[in-house]
């Protein structure tokens, strides 16, 4: 199942991407995508903490991921 | 009639945008935030501000702010606009206006958007600095 992920900020500096498609092997939880990102990007783990967004909008850690949802790592804002 | 107007550009900010959209006649009051560069942060001096942001998150973001304001405060309009890219000292990030027929709704509202904008809407700033640079707000 695919999805495309996409990094923000000093996410993307720590990855070296902008947008990539990821294959997830089964449907999974938001939170255990993050536990999965932190193990194949370890550089993510210098960041304090990173919220996710699916599909423009936050996600809470139990949301299922579906097929062709737009995956976002946001790191903690800093606008204004 | 549009009581909302948010906006993320490259272009220059300009406050007079913003108070010419909320401007009415049924209005006692307008409040104006503009956030503006800073030329140090913790005592070391500030080069430039690189924003960049999730736009069409950020703009949902920014929708949701102004909406939630009409709804909790007394206020007749509300504009949110921010800039992104490379912001020198001086210059203005965000700028945010609202009218209400009595001025202390405009203050809290004001209050409320930039206070919220500040922890929900994705954008981020990296901080240049004459000896490197850093993601504001990413470290522990």
């Amino acid at each position: 199942m695919k999805i495309q992920l996409l990094f923000f900020g000093i996410a993307t500096d720590l990855v070296g991407e902008n947008s990539i498609f990821y294959e997830l092997n089964s449907e999974e939880t938001v939170l255990a995508l993050k536990k999965e990102l932190l193990l194949k990007y370890s550089k993510l783990k210098n960041i304090d903490e990173f919220a996710i967004a699916v599909n423009e909008e936050y996600a809470e850690d139990d949301l299922v991921l579906k097929e062709n949802d737009v995956v976002a790592i946001i790191p903690p804002v800093s606008g204004g | 009639m549009k009581n909302t107007a948010v906006l993320i550009t490259s272009e220059k900010l300009m406050v007079q945008d913003c108070y010419d959209f909320v401007q009415d006649a049924t209005c006692g009051g307008i409040a104006v935030f503009v956030g503006t560069v800073r030329n140090s942060t913790k005592n070391k001096e500030v080069s430039l501000l690189d924003f960049s942001s999730y736009e069409p998150m950020a703009l949902k973001e920014m929708q949701k702010i102004a909406d939630l304001a009409l709804a909790k405060f007394q206020i007749h309009k509300i504009a949110i606009h921010h800039a992104v890219g490379e912001l020198r000292i001086g210059d203005i990030p965000v700028i945010i206006a609202v009218s209400s027929a009595h001025r202390k709704a405009a203050f809290e509202a004001c209050e409320f958007a930039i206070d919220t904008l500040k922890e929900t809407v994705p954008i981020w700033k990296k901080e240049h600095f004459n000896d490197g640079e850093v993601w504001v707000n990413s470290h522990p």
